[in-house]
């Protein structure tokens, strides 16, 4: 499949890349690893003026801590640089858990993060991990930069508040307030596959304490779905086993499974309550 | 429509070509230099027919476009061989019977390439994770694992 025409322009800096955005406005279309939007050039459903390729770009790889603690991933951030981080393990388990999820390993070697937040695949995984972890996006345009928390950055399936002048350059994580866990548990038919059903988990912990929590799930609703009433249960106190089946249920509670191809909508709903009890049980250790 | 000059190194050799920036790598490789080693299978992104190593990463020449390759290094099937001398890869397909149709073999091999380069002595479980996103609807992955580690044993050296 060949995709339809288009002018390519592969700027070797950012600013020439939003000069770019500027002048074409929303006929303008930002390529960075190209892994979901390539296949939607090709089989038409995208059809933009002009491509802006990023890869050229130099230092958009990164991932980093910053001073304050808080994680930063760059735009040209592949999926494969976080499976095979030195820097995430203990500080971002969720993160790290999820990196080798996501796609399949060949797809992991051009995908980034980042762009995975600008598709806004209601199924994508990322958007979950973000939402658990109060994640940012930074986005730059001609005219300066602004920070958009993950949970306003997405308004619809396929669609965030990114203005077509715009490029998400970073996503960012603030610094885990105690001892960070977490974990991402997906259920999928094969590798590659879409998630049937997705649950981040991120806890910030002082002792055995829970500072804060953050749950996100993925495939169940029109959007990755933050499930604020569980988060709520688990703040304050130590976990014991029946407070995790309550945030289990709470968290099945607003999910929004349909029924299709990849299972029934209560037997999604079934998986988010035991996703949730078996994430947090393997992230920390929970009382009878 | 416009084309783009993109020079670019395939299996050793640097190419220059002219081509518009809608032509995917994969189209490159088989139709403007005649590599048709590299197999188009689901051209939507989900088999990994159509593998091959850019700047030595396993990459679905499918969804990337050929342009992006300018300035860049590309391996395929086809630089494997050296003269008569298959590559050990190969040869594991050929001694552990690898391959049914052969349809998904290409990409098979250049991920399992890859694998061995990065990581000479795999286990089983490793080698399924990294063929993990290449799919073989013969479903003769028994044999695809023993065979990369057929070729994992051929690489080490002598004596290990």
């Amino acid at each position: 499949m060949y995709p339809a025409r288009f002018r390519y322009e592969a700027p070797r800096t950012l600013d020439e890349a939003l000069d770019l955005l500027a002048t074409y406005g929303d006929e303008a279309k930002v390529l960075a690893g190209g892994q979901s939007l390539v296949p939607l050039l090709k089989l038409r459903f995208a059809a933009p003026e002009l491509l802006v390729d990023i890869n050229n770009i130099p230092g958009l790889g990164y991932h980093r801590e910053a001073a304050d603690g808080a994680l930063e991933v760059g735009a040209l951030c592949r999926h494969v640089d976080l499976e095979y981080s030195e820097i995430l393990g203990e500080r971002r388990p969720l993160m790290a858990s999820a990196a080798p999820l996501i796609a399949d390993p060949i797809v992991r070697n051009r995908g980034t993060l980042v762009g995975s937040l600008c598709h806004a695949d209601p199924q994508g995984d990322w958007a979950s991990v973000m939402l658990a972890l109060d994640g940012e996006v930074v986005a730059a345009s001609a005219t300066g930069s602004r920070t958009i928390p993950m949970a306003e950055f997405v308004t619809g399936p396929f669609q965030t508040v990114l203005l077509p002048g715009e490029i998400a350059v970073e996503a960012r994580v603030p610094a885990p307030k105690g001892t960070p866990a977490g974990r991402y548990l997906k259920l999928e038919r094969r590798v590659g596959d879409f998630a049937t059903v997705g649950v981040a988990v991120a806890l910030d912990l002082d002792g055995g304490t829970v500072t804060r929590a953050g749950i996100a799930l993925t495939g169940v609703g029109g959007n990755n779905l933050k499930a604020a009433e569980a988060e709520q249960v688990l703040v304050g106190g130590t976990l014991d086993a029946a407070t995790v089946r309550e945030a289990g249920r709470l968290a099945a509670e607003i999910a929004r499974p349909r029924t299709d191809h990849r299972g029934s909508a209560e037997y999604k709903r079934h998986v988010v309550a035991t996703f949730v009890v078996r994430a947090l049980e393997s992230a920390v250790p929970v009382a009878a | 429509m416009e084309k783009r000059r993109v020079t670019v190194t395939v299996n050793g050799e640097e190419q220059v070509v002219d081509i518009e920036p809608r032509v995917l790598l994969a189209h490159l490789l088989r139709e403007g230099l005649g590599l048709t080693g590299t197999h188009i299978g689901c051209d939507t992104t989900n088999c990994g027919a159509c593998t091959v190593l850019v700047d030595g990463r396993p990459t679905k020449s499918c969804t990337m476009l050929a342009v992006q390759t300018d300035g860049h290094e590309v391996r395929t099937v086809e630089g494997m061989a050296k003269a008569s001398q298959l590559h050990p890869v190969q040869e594991g397909f050929k001694e552990e019977h690898g391959l049914q149709c052969g349809f998904c073999t290409p990409g098979m091999m250049m991920s399992a390439m890859a694998l061995l380069e990065r990581n000479p002595d795999p286990t089983e479980e490793e080698i399924r994770w990294a063929l993990s996103g290449n799919l073989c609807r013969c479903t003769g992955y028994q044999n695809i694992v023993k065979a990369v580690l057929w070729a994992a044993k051929k690489m080490q050296p002598a004596g290990a």
